[in-house]
């Protein structure tokens, strides 16, 4: 009766189930990989995730008004923001009081400027209306309609209300809409009017490029990881060398050179008009354009694209190009039968990160891409740091983040994401 | 005569040089005639230059002197897809990405032939292998001998003349290797093509050879039957190179009527066949196999030389004894005997009498 039956449990030496034996065995190990890497586990959650997290909320997140506004926010319920005529005195005596309080705890100006994303002109008529408002007497003073109609004629327009009443749910898809160029009203999502869209443009040049930039990197690293996985070891070695050298110098270095070398006065202008190629009063503008972010980000973006591709070549034995010309093939049927398909793979991973790379990209098209070449996050980048508006940058960095999800995913149904290999 | 000897060669490598850095030849003046339907097999050590000849006839490495012909026209200057020669790669070289049928059709669309001839001839390579089942599969989900199969019926399967194989059943286990090495010299004397084998399994190139060309630094040692290489070795590499060997080392005393009479540095005398030697006094390696030495006196021809040997192991192996003794200060003489009734079993520490007939004992270089 020693474990014979297929139904009993299988013992260890000792008697235990050897299945609880061994959880028990494999936890320890478990447990000290975990202690190992928790240093860098709790680093990336506090300095990497949390942070992400944060932001992304702040794309849907508006207690701003309803924290700042609470009376006003929650008289204004009943009013009909459609029915064209203002609201009545209620509404007028809470946002006295709202503002009256908001101005002593001095966060006015925050819920000014975050209306005035959505109605240009309210921040002023917030400020305004704070000072005022300071010495009123809200049990005595009213009414308030009259008073605040007199203070600024901007309370007597129904839009600033609608504009009110509009953002005052705690959560809100505005972010999101003017993400995309709409806005959102009080008769629901609408269109921006056609002098402020711009976003949907830049979302459209930050993939279109993004395309031209990883396709340039294909073409002008395929021959190079070619070389390097089928030069000797001795040549091969000073090319990787080449290859890696740009990442010893800074990136701003980098970007700054192709200044020089691109403007109207530059290396290259130089050159061709010297050769006759160019006259001199028709120099060709490569400059803070899209030329100039898909020039230069190419060349930084490179070596992401040949170290994959070359460490996929690399395992490709040179027998099967010796094989498909044994068998009759030419050399371009030997290479385009044979040796590329099975260098899909390196193109496909570094594509993926070229790509990737390329569409989040910053400091390279803020330097030479003028206002035609810059990139999406250029714009997040000044939400963030001159309009502040950060939820705005939030949807932008969310949308980006979904694009960049959605491709992978539509890589892994079409190509395999098996398929991609660093190395090995 | 020359030229008719000329027009019988399929293969011919002339006065062929080869040398990959301009200092050192890996080739040293090749010279080699392959006649039509012959399978001949390129033995010899790693880096002993049979490589480097086959990829010099299959085009992916160029002679650096002298001239390789093909059917009487030298094709030196045609690259390796037009030369129409099939071959068979160590590690097979399938195409990861293309099922087997795919793999068998490549050669016969890059010759532009027609799907319905190219389908006829893909089955009936695949028959011929009897791989005629796996046409759907991809190489990575076949065994190590069905690869081999494929990538053998892949060189076959455009019908070439000539077909190359480079230690194609290096990566297969014994018992599949010995059942493979039958079925390549099956089918190749069936089809009646003409193959050129690298090996450096000296088994292999015997088992499987019409000829044998047994390479060292860069030259061809020895080329000739697999008989006549294991019986009839003409230098010492050759002798040691193939099958099991001893080797007793001495100075020529004397030549005479196609005996020569070595003196061994331990002092002793022996006769043996000159191969080698043609001078009294020059040095001599001498080689006798393990299975002709006899422990029998009476078996030996009269005045033949005996030596004085002491038993040192015996090692029982089922269909045969080996044997090993010192003799004449070698320490490593292996004695090989028949398992019959009537075989005596040396024990350790005995002193025996051992002889050999001097034809059977070749003086060769030292």
């Amino acid at each position: 009766m020693v474990n014979s039956s297929p139904n009993s449990i299988l013992l260890s030496a000792d008697g235990t189930p050897l299945k609880k034996s061994l959880s028990r065995s494999l936890r320890q190990q478990k447990i000290r990989a975990l202690l190992l890497i928790s240093p860098l586990l709790i680093f990336i959650l506090v300095a990497f995730i949390m942070p992400i997290v944060s932001m992304l909320s702040r794309s849907v997140e508006n207690d701003l008004v309803s924290q700042t506004l609470p009376a006003t926010v929650s008289a204004i319920q009943s009013w009909d923001a459609l029915s064209g005529e203002l609201p009545d005195e209620l509404v007028y005596k809470a946002f006295a009081q709202d503002i009256q309080n908001a101005a002593k705890a001095k966060v006015h100006t925050k819920v000014a400027l975050r209306l005035n994303y959505e109605k240009s002109g309210i921040a002023s008529l917030f400020k305004k209306t704070a000072r005022k408002a300071k010495k009123w007497d809200i049990e005595t003073d009213g009414p308030f309609k009259e008073k605040l109609i007199k203070v600024h004629k901007g309370w007597g327009e129904v839009e600033v209300w609608q504009t009110i009443k509009t953002h005052s749910p705690r959560y809100t898809s505005g972010y999101f809409l003017n993400a995309v160029d709409m806005r959102k009203t009080v008769e629901g999502a609408d269109f921006q009017p056609e002098d402020k869209t711009i976003l949907i443009k830049l979302f459209q040049r930050t993939l279109i490029m993004s395309l031209i930039i990883t396709f340039s990197c294909i073409l002008l690293g395929y021959p190079v990881a070619w070389l390097l996985a089928n030069l000797p070891m001795r040549q091969a070695n000073l090319l990787m060398i080449l290859v890696l050298l740009p990442f010893w110098t800074s990136l701003l270095v980098r970007t700054s050179a192709w200044k020089v070398m691109l403007q109207q006065q530059g290396v290259i202008n130089d050159i061709l008009v010297q050769l006759s190629l160019v006259s001199d009063d028709a120099r060709l503008i490569m400059i803070n354009n899209e030329i100039g972010t898909i020039v230069a980000m190419t060349h930084i973006l490179l070596p992401f694209m040949i170290l994959p591709m070359y460490s996929v070549m690399q395992t490709i034995p040179p027998s099967y190009l010796r094989a498909a010309k044994s068998l009759g093939a030419t050399n371009w049927t030997a290479f385009w039968r044979v040796y590329f398909p099975q260098s899909i793979p390196g193109i496909g991973a570094g594509s993926i990160l070229v790509f990737i790379l390329a569409i989040g990209y910053y400091i390279t098209p803020e330097i030479v891409g003028g206002t035609k070449g810059v990139f999406i996050s250029n714009r997040i980048a000044y939400h963030i740091l001159k309009s502040l508006n950060w939820g705005l940058a939030a949807a932008l960095g969310t949308i980006l983040l979904v694009a960049v999800l959605i491709l992978y995913w539509t890589y892994d149904k079409i190509v395999g994401i098996d398929n991609v290999k660093l190395g090995g | 005569m020359a030229k008719d000897s000329q027009a019988e060669a399929f293969v011919r490598f002339n006065r062929v040089q080869k040398s990959y850095d301009g200092e050192t030849l890996v080739v040293k003046d090749l010279n080699l005639e392959i006649p039509k339907g012959e399978f001949l097999t390129m033995l010899g050590p790693s880096g002993s230059g049979k490589t480097t000849c086959l990829m010099m006839l299959a085009g992916f490495e160029t002679a650096t002197h002298g001239d390789i012909m093909l059917n009487g026209v030298s094709i030196n200057n045609i690259p390796p897809h037009k030369r129409g020669i099939g071959m068979v790669f160590q590690n097979y070289a399938l195409f990861p990405h293309m099922t087997v049928a795919e793999n068998l059709s490549f050669p016969l669309e890059v010759r532009k032939l027609e799907k319905s001839v190219r389908e006829e001839k893909v089955a009936r390579a695949l028959d011929m292998v009897e791989m005629g089942g796996f046409k759907g599969r991809r190489p990575a989900q076949l065994s190590g001998g069905q690869q081999q199969r494929i990538a053998l019926a892949r060189a076959l399967v455009f019908e070439p003349e000539l077909v190359l194989m480079d230690e194609p059943l290096g990566a297969l286990d014994k018992q599949l290797r010995e059942k493979m090495q039958f079925e390549i010299t099956a089918l190749a004397h069936r089809l009646g093509i003409t193959v050129v084998y690298v090996t450096h399994d000296q088994t292999e190139a015997l088992t499987m050879s019409d000829r044998v060309a047994v390479f060292n630094d860069g030259r061809i040692q020895q080329l000739a039957t697999p008989d006549q290489l294991y019986e009839e070795p003409e230098n010492s590499f050759v002798a040691q190179f193939i099958g099991e060997n001893n080797t007793l080392n001495g100075v020529v005393k004397e030549l005479k009527s196609g005996i020569a009479t070595v003196k061994l540095d331990s002092g002793d005398i022996i006769d043996c066949k000159p191969v080698n030697v043609s001078e009294v006094g020059e040095r001599t390696q001498v080689s006798i196999r393990p299975e002709r030495v006899e422990l029998n006196k009476s078996k030996l021809p009269k005045k033949a030389h005996t030596l004085t040997a002491e038993v040192l192991e015996f090692i029982y192996m089922g269909d045969t004894f080996r044997t090993r003794l010192k003799v004449a200060g070698n320490e490593d003489f292996i004695v090989k005997t028949r398992n019959s009734s009537n075989q005596v079993r040396l024990t350790p520490g005995e002193n025996v009498e051992i002889g050999w007939s001097p034809e059977c004992c070749r003086a060769l270089d030292a």
